[in-house]
């Protein structure tokens, strides 16, 4: 068996944490994020669809959701960065006897707003909370016995529930991503979940817009704008105001506008990143470039990122929790393909290189600022300041006309005026954590420009 | 009634090293028997069964040299001394 490399992260590093098919790789930098160390592979062998690091509390605790092909699917925990991880006799994420279902895969861990509290959203479709920081972890009824379910259908990848964003203000209001059944919301803590895919169109449905089934691949959030969320769909880019009650069409000047991964900037509640895939025919990016496309004005325009990234014979794919962003300033943001590469931008986004390569196909990709981000200072070079800045002039220039779409399309709805007549969502008047103050701080830049 | 296990690598760790584990009892079927195995090595179970008792797609258990996929699952009786191997299958990883 191939021996674990240990990396050592300090207070003020970058960590990239990536799961692959065959494992889990953490790479460290500095906050310069030009060169990064390599450790792992953890878990040799199994497939980790699911990697965060919760610091809440003064703690720093690592989860892994690993599955063996043979031995089934296992959360993993960490108290010291990855050295050691427990590795618990008893599944600690099980479905109860009378659920009549076995856990297939952890497809996601997210740390929810209480002290504490943990989510998984796991294969077959169902949340798991925990209370006690991964401890010991139960179903959440409210979802498990929703009517929907029966009829909830799986995706290529398998019928899971792949996102968890719980409300950085609403108490009680968590969102959930299905594939497929789409995206609803709890505003009670659990007891009760709405289906909210209002606009988002089923390709794949004789019906376009069907209540529920729609194949939703991501949803994003920002915690200083609670209302707007953004989704990436199966066919379909979208924005909503309204905390999901409506969603909105946004893709304006994307070469397709179907794709898996989608990641909110840290600091700017009108910045996404995105990585367009050509069709659910024929799974790799358009044209055999890489690019990642970013909107700074919340999906009125997309622009191409391509400095350091292949622009020919790059046929990639990068899947739904294949992209992520550090919470520095500027923030870094990160990506991992299905051919083992992962790529890195120090600069928001400017300019790519690849952090690491010859990994197995890339399943998720997080970053994270190990301590308190604000506290870190990020060396600047002079030529990084060239390559920061956003030229959103030169952002309208290049948009691309049309997004490739389905064919069958008789019921989407026109978007251009729709989207440019949103109205500005109403800024949370609650802070959320520290995000809410780092956010003010740090990008009043971006806010000017608006 | 002996009742000897043989043991995957990747789950040893759950039986203190061990490749081999002899059991003394009297099982009457491959679900007795395993029950058996977990009583002494807990960790065992969750990676051979799911969570509802069926043993795991890429797992295979023999007794002797069948497979009970073709003898009758885990209800398949067992008769004398015995051995049952715990294999990961060739479909899985």
């Amino acid at each position: 068996m191939v021996a674990t490399r240990q990396i050592t992260p300090r207070d003020g590093d970058v960590m990239i944490l990536v799961g692959t098919t065959k494992g889990a790789f953490l790479l460290r930098s500095n906050a310069a994020r030009k060169r990064f160390e390599l450790g792992g592979p953890h878990f040799a062998g199994q497939s980790i669809y699911s990697l965060t690091l919760d610091q809440r509390g003064g703690n720093r605790r690592l989860y892994a959701g690993g599955s063996s092909d043979h031995f089934g699917p296992v959360l993993y925990t960490s108290d010291d960065l990855g050295k050691s991880w427990s590795d618990r006799e008893r599944m600690a994420v099980r479905f109860p006897d009378d659920a009549g279902a076995a856990l297939a895969r952890i497809w996601q861990i997210v740390p929810g707003r209480e002290p504490g509290k943990v989510y998984c959203g796991v294969e077959p479709a169902a949340l798991f909370e925990s209370n006690d920081s991964g401890e010991s972890w139960s179903l959440v009824r409210g979802l498990w016995d929703h009517p929907h379910r029966p009829q909830w259908q799986p995706g290529g990848g398998g019928l899971c529930l792949h996102t968890v964003i719980p409300d950085a203000v609403h108490p009680g209001r968590v969102f959930v991503a299905i594939s497929t059944g789409g995206v609803y919301r709890t505003d009670d803590g659990g007891a009760t979940w709405q289906v909210r895919n209002v606009g988002v169109r089923a390709e794949f449905m004789p019906d376009k817009h069907p209540e529920f089934g729609q194949c939703v691949h991501k949803i994003v959030q920002h915690p200083t704008f609670p209302e707007r969320l953004f989704l990436q769909n199966h066919w379909g880019l979208y924005r909503s105001e309204d905390a999901a009650d409506s969603w909105q069409d946004i893709a304006n000047g994307v070469p397709s506008d179907f794709g898996f991964a989608m990641t909110m900037h840290p600091h700017d509640p009108e910045t996404v990143y995105i990585v367009p895939i050509e069709s659910d025919g024929f799974r790799c990016t358009p044209e055999g470039k890489l690019r990642v496309y970013r909107t700074c004005d919340a999906g009125l325009s997309w622009e191409p990122l391509t400095r350091g990234l292949p622009q020919e014979n790059a046929l990639e794919t990068v899947l739904r929790d294949g992209m992520g962003a550090d919470d520095l300033n500027p923030a870094g943001i990160y990506f991992g393909t299905r051919s083992g590469k992962v790529y890195g931008s120090p600069d928001g986004g400017a300019s790519w290189s690849v952090i690491a390569d010859g990994l197995p196909p890339v399943l998720c990709v997080k970053a994270v600022v190990i301590g308190d981000p604000l506290k870190v200072r990020v060396p600047r070079p002079a030529a990084r300041a060239k390559a920061k800045a956003p030229a959103k002039g030169r952002v309208k220039a290049k948009a691309v006309a049309k997004p490739k779409r389905a064919k069958a399309k008789s019921s989407a709805k026109p978007k251009s005026a729709k989207a440019k007549s949103s109205p500005k969502p109403k800024r949370a008047k609650a802070k959320p954590r520290a995000t809410a103050s780092r956010a003010k701080r740090k990008s009043a830049g971006a806010k000017k420009k608006r | 009634m002996r009742v000897v296990f043989f043991i995957p690598g990747f789950l040893r760790q759950w039986t203190e090293g061990k490749s081999r584990v002899e059991l003394e009892g009297r099982p009457a079927t491959v679900a007795d028997a395993l029950t058996l195995l977990w009583e002494r090595h807990p960790g065992v179970r969750d990676r051979v069964v799911t969570e509802q008792g069926s043993v795991r797609p890429h797992v295979n258990v023999f007794v002797g040299p069948e497979s009970i996929r073709f003898t009758g699952g885990l209800a398949t009786p067992l008769e004398g001394d015995c051995e049952v191997s715990i294999v990961p299958a060739v479909s899985g990883g």
